[in-house]
């Protein structure tokens, strides 16, 4: 099995995203998404599934109605597509449960749930996520994207530091 | 004025999104590790990513807007929802520290194979659906808007852009530079990269 290609150095990285994210706003007006998306594959599918369960005054009513052919949708989709190509070209792609190491395999399943259910939770509060709020509402230096990162990085690094533990692993020098 | 080009469509949308999750990926950001090393203080790539992201785009939409490319009363910029903002900042940070990922990382992590991230996905719609359910409870005050539409930072602290971007630059490379010097590492990950790490786990900050 050949050895996975190095990652970007952190600084190109950055200023490739940052390129990505002026086109971005230069071609539609706004930035990059994930959880409008996310929200409308949430509304769309309860709605296909348990027809009645988002009744017509929800706050999910209206993206039932919009539906899938959203901007967000398209970019969601290719993020997935990206994310593979990556992955595939760094020869990192590998089938796995990853997590904290020293999580047992239902904790980390655990823990990914609960996780996304507070994070899902969240990004319906600020209207956006890391990509949505964070990012694309900082890069036209908005207050509300640098409020959001002020507490998306407290919160997560007091609850980062509690679960450390889970995280160390055995030394193996 | 020419832009932005309104351009809402699906080949705008992949075409955009496949450079985003393409750069996430290369910066490492589908591996939880790397990702919540950040909010152990083992691995500052995602704050370094993330900072020279805002940096860079921002100075290239302020040179466009400054050569009339752009305006940006045109471009969207998110009103402060105080609690909403905050709030929703803190449960996606809570999110990441313990589900290992934020929605977008999740997708990419997904797309390399991992299992974990596609449960992360799946609680994400379920976190939509209790939000819906808690709707009629906290919408009338968690949504209340902050200050003016569109604040911007400039407006808030009455400095200019340009000064903004300057602090903003300085606080990177004051940060990188006490990175490199193994001062902001937390003690137990620097001195044995690489050792223990997981295969494509690579400490991007080690040049």
């Amino acid at each position: 099995m050949s050895q996975p290609r190095a990652l970007w150095n952190p600084y190109v990285a950055g200023v490739a995203l940052g390129v990505v994210l002026f086109l971005t706003f230069i071609v539609t007006g706004h930035g990059l998404g994930v959880t409008g998306a996310t929200t409308s594959i949430t509304a769309v599918t309860t709605a296909a599934v348990a027809p009645g369960a988002i009744a017509p005054h929800d706050y999910l009513a209206g993206y039932v109605r919009r539906g899938l052919d959203q901007w967000i949708v398209w970019e969601v989709l290719g993020v997935a597509i990206g994310g593979m190509a990556g992955a595939m070209l760094g020869r990192r792609f590998a089938g796995r449960i990853d997590g904290p190491p020293k999580a047992s395999t239902p904790a980390k399943i655990g823990l990914a749930l609960s996780g996304g259910l507070v994070s899902g939770l969240g990004a319906r509060f600020a209207l956006g996520c890391t990509s949505g709020m964070g990012l694309s509402g900082s890069a036209p230096l908005g207050a509300a994207g640098f409020l959001f990162l002020i507490g998306f990085f407290a919160a997560g690094a007091a609850f980062g530091l509690v679960l450390k533990p889970l995280w160390q692993r055995r030394s193996t020098i | 004025m020419i832009a932005p080009l309104d351009l809402a469509g699906p080949v705008s949308g992949v075409a955009l999104g496949i450079g985003f999750g393409f750069v996430l990926e290369n910066a490492g950001f589908g591996n939880p590790e790397i990702l919540t090393g950040q909010l152990r203080f083992t691995n500052w790539s995602v704050f370094q990513t993330m900072f020279t992201a805002i940096i860079v785009s921002s100075i290239l939409l302020n040179v466009a807007a400054f050569f009339g490319v752009v305006s940006f009363s045109n471009i969207f910029i998110p009103s402060v929802l105080f609690w909403g903002t905050l709030l929703g900042g803190m449960c996606v940070g809570i999110g990441f520290a313990v589900g290992g990922y934020c929605p977008g990382t999740s997708i990419v992590g997904f797309m390399s194979g991992r299992v974990d991230a596609i449960v992360f996905l799946i609680g994400i719609g379920a976190g939509t659906l209790v939000f819906n359910m808690i709707y009629p409870i906290i919408g009338s005050w968690i949504y209340t808007q902050a200050g003016p539409d569109a604040l911007t930072v400039p407006q808030l602290l009455h400095i200019p852009a340009w000064a903004v971007i300057a602090l903003l630059a300085a606080v990177l490379l004051g940060v990188g530079y006490l990175v490199s010097k193994g001062k902001l590492t937390a003690s137990c990950a620097a001195p044995r990269a690489g050792v223990g790490m997981p295969r494509g786990a690579a400490m991007p900050n080690k040049h």
